[in-house]
């Protein structure tokens, strides 16, 4: 098994922590991975892109031009990774501020409305928790209880009384991921 | 006909008056004759001796007319690049906090391309021991001007004189770095006669002991002459010093315990 | 125990030393390598280990502060990218000329001059040629994972002082940014001043009681003797080469064809591998570890074998004359490369492949 993804988004919405929570759910499950983002001025509000890996063998090259899977997360992220999912692969995206929908129709393409959710549920930091559960429902390459592990690992210590709100926001996206 | 001085029979231990310190070693200075180098290396080592810390002091050569340095004290030293001491002394300090750290550079040197890494050194307040001779030139590359050469003073770069409008002022580092928090002792000597040697003996003592404290840079500025340089003979020199050097850069105290002097 | 952890190859790399018993840190922020710094900061190894680590006012200043600890025997280490690395370039040629260990991270980011921030390959010249003045080599290691900028910096530090001369641990905006599981060594006790005095005789601790006084200094006004110096630092570079050449090599039993890359581009060339084989072409991957030694007979023994040898570089072309003259025109060597903070494609370095060796 191995899994290429794109993470795609503006910086602030969590795109290179879920990026960095999905690797280290990976780890829990004796997973080699590999998580490369993009780099540079593209702080809070510029777009922020991750490459994340999960695989059963050595990983070779961390840098892409292809995936099987691409989530994205807002229009700038579409227009420039639509065209990288491998024909069959996956694209998963929030419509919330989406102009132009995706249109490819060799690809298999979902939406999950995480935006809209995330204000439900009344705190707009589980945004990316209810993108990366809709992805793991799409492939579940990892236990859950590993997803669980990797947060524990990936978040401050201080931060661990926020995982059961992180599970919860991963069931909710799970939930709540359709087909288009 | 010249007559050799050598009086076996008066060499006795009773008739002693003064011996070399054994922190200079017997390697001839590569100094010119008159210069003040001499003596402030034989202050500095002397006062390495007087304190028993012969073995526990590692000093730092500059580049310029001192650059052997490490050839004349029979300490632990390293060789710097061209204005880099005070960076070399921060981690040997900090790596070593129990030794005593000095460098040892001269107005090119600590003035010019080293000033960002002398002024930060005294910034943050490390606790090493600067010793800063200033003759207002570059003495080793042939007589070039300084940042410390004085307005209207002919040079090899300045041959018709420093032009203010032009080469831009000479650096009062001294006084700049008394300004920061981190230097906790300031003072110009000079070692052109037998009662300022004592004095910048004195200070140069200060400025080491000041290391037990812990409380920052101990700076210790010698105005000093070059009559290679300057094209005088040494006595001449020490004049010109007096007249010219000394009214522009004044000697004192300038900041002690901390504590700018008044 | 060895420890798992997902982490920057930066942060590795700083995690590393101070897990090696390194003294003393001296850095100074700059793009794609800053973490290296915050994350010292941020673990505050000196109330663990007693490890130093201080922001210095410049590279310059950071790179000489590198100096004054090696020459007092400690494990000291730096870190920068391209830019920041030349303005360490007087620095290192002191430190090779007056015979000091030490471990200097190039995180290389595209020039030239402020050049950009993204990944590049284009300080190889700089790092293995020279960079600074006067005819020295550094012993260069080319991390191609998070797990190796971890684990060169204890083997940067066993050849440092091996051979009292600095290491470079040459990576790029890639490695250093990029996580990857990493297994990490247990912590090592940090020597003693009594063990640096028995171990570095040489080093400026205090002058021994009964002396002689130590001297570090790369000057010798005497030419004679300065030749005399050259020699020896020619000579350990030969033992160098002779003993630490260090490569991988990757589905090259059977090739037709190579690859010769290092660092990040090696990780590329490793997808391509298994491209071009899916497409029937049999190309292996030869990964120089060490860039000096360059391991030039290793790859001069495919050149019976292979048809065509690909270097592929982010960079207009600097190792391939390495590859060139270890093959010294036995074997058909071309260059692909992207540059500017561009990194290839596997697609693209499959179509060098197929354009530059096999139809070229």
């Amino acid at each position: 098994m191995t899994e290429e993804i794109i993470i795609a988004g503006f910086g602030g919405q969590g795109v290179l922590s879920m990026g960095k929570i999905l690797a280290y759910s990976g780890i829990m499950q004796n997973q080699e991975v590999s998580w490369m983002p993009s780099y540079g001025p593209e702080m809070r509000g510029g777009t922020a892109n991750v490459t994340v890996i999960l695989s059963d063998e050595r990983i070779s090259s961390p840098i892409l031009n292809q995936f099987d899977t691409a989530i994205i997360l807002n229009q700038q992220s579409m227009d420039k990774f639509e065209k990288t999912v491998k024909p069959g692969g996956t694209l998963l995206y929030d419509p919330n501020g989406i102009t132009k929908h995706p249109s490819r129709t060799d690809i298999q393409i979902y939406k999950i409305t995480a935006a809209e959710a995330a204000a439900q549920m009344g705190s707009a930091k589980t945004f990316n928790m209810i993108v990366l559960g809709a992805f793991l429902k799409l492939k579940p390459l990892v236990k859950m209880e590993n997803v669980e592990k990797g947060l524990a690992k990936s978040l401050p210590a201080r931060h661990h009384k926020l995982i059961p709100m992180n599970m919860e926001a991963i069931t909710k996206g799970a939930e709540i991921v359709e087909k288009v | 006909m010249v007559e050799t001085f050598d009086k076996p029979e008066i060499r006795t231990p009773e008739n002693l008056v003064y011996s070399k310190t054994k922190v200079l070693t017997d390697n001839v200075l590569s100094y010119c004759p008159g210069c003040g180098h001499g003596t402030t290396h034989r202050l500095v080592a002397e006062v390495i001796e007087e304190m028993g810390i012969q073995n526990n002091t590692i000093g730092v050569a500059p580049v310029g007319c001192s650059v052997l340095a490490y050839n004349f004290f029979d300490i632990d030293m390293q060789q710097a690049a061209h204005g880099r001491a005070p960076a070399l002394a921060t981690a040997i300090k900090r790596l070593l906090p129990e030794r005593f750290v000095f460098t040892y550079q001269g107005d090119g040197d600590l003035a010019a391309i080293g000033t960002a890494e002398t002024i930060h050194a005294c910034n943050r307040g490390e606790n090493i021991v600067i010793i800063f001779v200033n003759n207002g030139i570059y003495g080793m590359t042939g007589g070039q001007m300084a940042p410390t050469t004085l307005p209207g003073m002919p040079t090899s770069t300045s041959p018709y004189g420093r032009d203010t409008q032009i080469m831009g002022n000479p650096l009062k580092i001294t006084e700049l770095v008394a300004q920061l928090p981190g230097t906790y002792m300031v003072t110009r000597q000079a070692v052109h006669t037998p009662a300022a040697v004592r004095k910048a003996k004195k200070a140069i003592r200060q400025a080491f002991e000041n290391q037990i404290l812990n409380k920052g840079v101990s700076f210790v500025e010698v105005v000093s002459n070059c009559n290679s340089g300057w094209k005088l003979p040494p006595v001449k020199a020490n004049e010109w010093m007096v007249n010219h050097m000394f009214p522009f850069y004044p000697l004192g105290d300038i900041k002690i315990n901390g504590e700018m002097v008044k | 125990m060895k420890e798992l952890k997902l982490m920057k190859g930066n942060e590795a790399f700083a995690e590393a030393a101070i897990r090696a018993g390194v003294d003393g840190y001296f850095g100074y922020p700059i793009t794609p390598q800053s973490e290296v710094l915050e994350y010292l900061m941020a673990q505050k190894p000196y109330e663990q280990t007693g490890m130093v680590v201080l922001q210095a006012e410049s590279e310059v200043a950071a790179i000489n502060m590198v100096y004054g600890g090696a020459a007092c025997g400690k494990k000291v280490v730096t870190s920068s990218s391209s830019p920041g690395i030349s303005l360490k370039m007087e620095g290192i040629s002191y430190l090779a000329g007056a015979e000091l260990p030490a471990v200097i991270l190039n995180v290389v980011r595209g020039g030239p001059g402020l050049g950009t921030i993204q990944p590049s390959q284009s300080d190889y010249f700089q790092a293995t040629k020279g960079g600074g003045h006067g005819d020295y080599r550094l012993i260069v290691l080319a991390p191609a994972s998070v797990q190796e900028m971890a684990d060169f910096v204890g083997l940067g530090f066993d050849l440092a002082f091996k051979y009292r001369t600095p290491v470079m641990v040459l990576s790029d905006g890639v490695i250093g940014q990029m996580m990857e599981k990493v297994e990490l060594e247990p912590q090592v006790t940090r020597r003693t001043n009594e063990e640096v005095a028995a171990q570095c005789p040489w080093a400026t601790t205090g002058r021994p009681v009964n002396g002689p006084h130590r001297i570090i200094t790369s000057l010798e006004l005497d030419s004679a003797k300065q030749e005399i110096h050259n020699h020896k630092l020619q000579n350990k570079y030969k033992e160098i080469e002779e003993q630490e050449t260090r490569f991988e090599t990757i589905g090259c039993d059977d090739a037709d064809y190579l690859f010769v890359a290092f660092g990040s581009s090696a990780r590329i060339c490793q997808k391509a591998v298994q491209i071009a084989r899916a497409k029937g072409i049999k190309v292996g991957l030869l990964r120089p570890i060490t860039l000096f030694p360059f391991p030039s007979k290793a790859i001069d023994s495919y050149s019976k074998q292979v048809k065509g040898i690909l270097t592929v570089e982010m960079n207009a072309g600097q190792m391939v004359e390495d590859v060139m003259l270890a093959v010294n025109g036995k074997v058909k060597v071309a260059h692909f490369g992207r540059f500017g903070g561009i990194i290839p494609t596997p697609d693209e370095v499959v179509k060098a492949l197929e354009t530059k060796i096999i139809g070229g």
